[in-house]
């Protein structure tokens, strides 16, 4: 029983390109089929039925290299193994009762060819592992415009990759792989030389970076999550102009690293339990001009760590429960920490040098313990975040066990009386009083 | 007469006495405050690890010895008694650290219990409070035994608890400098288990202040102390620390000539 291609969907070329998808109409779309997969049985019960028009095959690549621009693959249910798939196309290649696609560890899976190619409601799964290829469980090489929404990626090497693919959206898909070596697992989401990506809402666990972009402009990467992924959460490179909002990143071997990029903004994001030997929850490695605004920092081993950085506005933001909350190298100047709230870090700020290059005012510091008799709001006594011990710790790492000990508290206030070795200049004048970002 | 009465004695002559409920009083005012002005049990318990590390030692230290300087006459008209030096020791041992362990105990559980808080969440801070104050009596209880003269002795405590609370992490802190090129970890964990207060120290750390578990050293710390073998370890090196002072206490009682 055929169904007719321009009644159930809208073809792809129709579909938003823009960078909000119009989840209306895509929900709208979802129930149709929902309601006339209802009404005709014969199609719903037959499981790895393959249609395209009114056409239907029983092998997936015989049905996709069929379908010519402007078609639907509409694929029931079913294993199919018959990989690696090519897309040469302009088509959406639709899932409906979870299809698996599996390479069974043979190559790649799905490579797209065409633009315009939506892929939704797979499964896709075992992407060989490769030192050599850069296997994937999709891949859209040198095309645009492409969609993949709701797919299940499990167990694969590179998860979805992205070459020169422009203005493509990867939407709520579950990305997990099981990968235990950095050499042996790739990137979940991976994007080279691309521009205007829309990456949203989607889950990536266990592989080497969760989200990985380099020379990727313009783009948007909201709310996903990235938990237990081997190297990075999320890992950018020369991506100017881009856009992090709403993300988590959970237990990664480091939360983020940020790399060699200008104008980015990152709100609204949290960095959560990414503990280790070298681990931080964000890593500023040579940024300039950025923002980070909002976030959330809980438990990690540095919050953030600045190694290069300059210009970078750090406003609004709450740490708390990490070990260093920042640790700022000497080469990153005119950087700016303002209404941010450290509560229970066990450093503050950690620097490597006696001058400062970057300016704190406004925050709120648990660790303050000075008064506010004219009642404005401010500590009328000005904060010094950098410990003594916080250096006697970066040049000892040993020394780590006397945490807390009194003998270092006592040292501590001898140099907060008369700081002898600890930057004298860095200095927050206004400690704030009261928590900002509650 | 048997122990038991001895310790019903002497507990019943030390809660008659101010400072024990003076003791109390201070637990709970400083908890108290400190939910007062910081909010969350957590905060708090991080917060009271410092006055406990610092305070119970002190006031262990030279209450006991304090105790059995001023109950010299009590003790010699005891042992014209038929009772033995054994019981009559631990008697008196126990008249000092229950009445100091329960004050405490109470003084900082009850703003906690007030709040809706589980007991579970500062057993280990009670226990660490109560395994100190027990070795510190101890200690206290060796020195009035070894030395006649109470300033002497009093001194002698005080050193005593400075060294363990300040100055011997001083002495880490130079022998980590000096040792800086070597691997010293090992040494060092060996090191801090020599010294109840670091080793309650440490035991709270890993238990209340997740932030402290960072970086490399940190977690090869936690590794050690974190597991089952190193908790073991340590508890068993705070059991020794318990017994040792004791039983040179209890020899030295037993053998002086009063």
């Amino acid at each position: 029983m055929g169904i007719p291609p321009n009644y159930l969907i809208p073809s792809i070329t129709e579909l938003p390109k823009t960078q909000g998808v119009n989840t209306m109409k895509v929900l709208i779309n979802i129930i149709l089929m929902g309601a006339v997969l209802a009404f005709l049985p014969g199609l719903a019960a037959a499981d790895g039925e393959i249609t395209v028009g009114e056409r239907s095959f029983t092998s997936l690549s015989e049905a996709v290299s069929y379908a010519s621009d402007g078609d639907t693959v509409w694929v029931d249910g079913g294993e199919h193994t018959d990989t690696p798939l090519l897309i040469e196309h302009e088509i959406a290649l639709i899932g409906l009762n979870n299809p698996v696609i599996d390479a069974q560890h043979q190559g790649e899976v799905i490579r797209v060819n065409a633009n315009n190619v939506l892929i939704e409601g797979f499964t896709i799964t075992g992407s060989e592992s490769s030192h050599i290829r850069d296997n994937a469980a999709i891949r859209f090489d040198r095309v645009t415009d492409g969609i993949v929404r709701n797919n299940i990626l499990d167990d694969n090497f590179f998860g979805i990759y992205l070459a020169r693919a422009h203005r493509t959206q990867v939407l709520d898909n579950k990305l997990t792989a099981y990968g235990t070596r950095e050499a042996t697992s790739a990137n979940g989401i991976h994007a080279w030389y691309t521009n205007d990506l829309l990456i949203r809402g989607n889950t990536i666990k266990g592989h080497r970076d969760g989200i990985y972009l380099e020379y990727v402009e313009d783009s948007e990467i909201l709310r996903n999550e990235a938990e237990g992924n081997i190297r990075y959460g999320l890992h950018f490179m020369f991506s100017n102009d881009c856009v992090y909002n709403g993300n988590t990143f959970r237990n990664n071997g480091a939360g983020t690293a940020v790399m060699y990029s200008e104008n980015v903004d990152m709100h609204y994001n949290l960095f959560l339990d990414n503990w280790g030997s070298s681990s931080y929850g964000m890593l500023l490695k040579d940024m300039r001009d950025s923002r980070i605004t909002h976030n959330q920092f809980i438990r990690n081993t540095a919050a953030i760590r600045i190694d290069g950085s300059s210009r970078m506005e750090v406003e609004n933001n709450r740490f708390r429960e990490n070990g260093w909350a920042i640790r700022i190298l000497a080469n990153s100047p005119d950087n700016h920490f303002t209404k941010n709230d450290f509560i229970n870090n066990a450093f503050d700020v950690a620097t490597n040098s006696r001058r400062a290059y970057s300016t704190f005012d406004k925050n709120y510091w648990s660790h303050y313990s000075g008064y506010d008799l004219d009642g404005d709001g401010y500590g009328d006594v000005p904060y010094r975040p950098v410990r003594l011990f916080s250096l006697i710790v970066e040049q000892n790492s040993t020394a780590l066990i006397l945490l807390r000990s009194i003998f270092i508290d006592l040292l501590d206030i001898a140099e907060r009386v008369v700081p002898v070795l600890t930057p004298e200049t860095l200095i927050d004048e206004n400690p704030l009083m009261k928590e900002v970002n509650r | 007469m048997s122990t038991t009465k001895i310790i019903k004695y002497q507990l019943q002559d030390v809660f008659r006495s101010k400072w024990v409920w003076a003791y109390a009083l201070f637990f709970f005012a400083v908890t108290e405050a400190l939910f007062q002005f910081g909010g969350d049990g957590d905060r708090v318990i991080t917060s009271m690890m410092n006055v406990v590390l610092l305070v119970i030692p002190l006031i262990s230290i030279v209450l006991g010895a304090m105790y059995l300087y001023n109950s010299r006459e009590y003790i010699e008209l005891l042992l014209c008694q038929p009772v033995k030096r054994s019981s009559l020791f631990f008697g008196l041992f126990s008249g000092v650290t229950v009445p100091l362990s329960v004050a405490f105990t109470v003084g900082v559980a009850v703003p906690f219990l007030m709040r809706g808080s589980e007991i579970g969440s500062i057993l280990f801070l009670v226990i660490t409070g109560i395994l100190l104050t027990v070795i510190f009596v101890a200690m206290a209880f060796g020195l009035a035994l070894s030395f006649e003269d109470r300033i002497k002795g009093l001194g002698i405590a005080l050193i005593l608890w400075l060294f363990f609370t300040v100055i011997y992490d001083g002495i880490i802190l130079l022998i980590i400098y000096s040792f800086s090129d070597y691997p010293l970890q090992q040494p060092v964990i060996i090191l801090s288990m020599l010294n109840p207060v670091d080793l309650g120290r440490i035991l709270l750390l890993l238990n209340y202040d997740i932030s402290a578990l960072m970086g490399f050293t940190g977690a090869v710390f936690q590794r050690f102390f974190g597991s089952l073998a190193g908790q073991s370890i340590s508890i068993t090196a705070m059991l020794l620390w318990l017994a040792i002072p004791f039983w040179l206490g209890r020899r030295a009682f037993l053998r002086r000539n009063f």
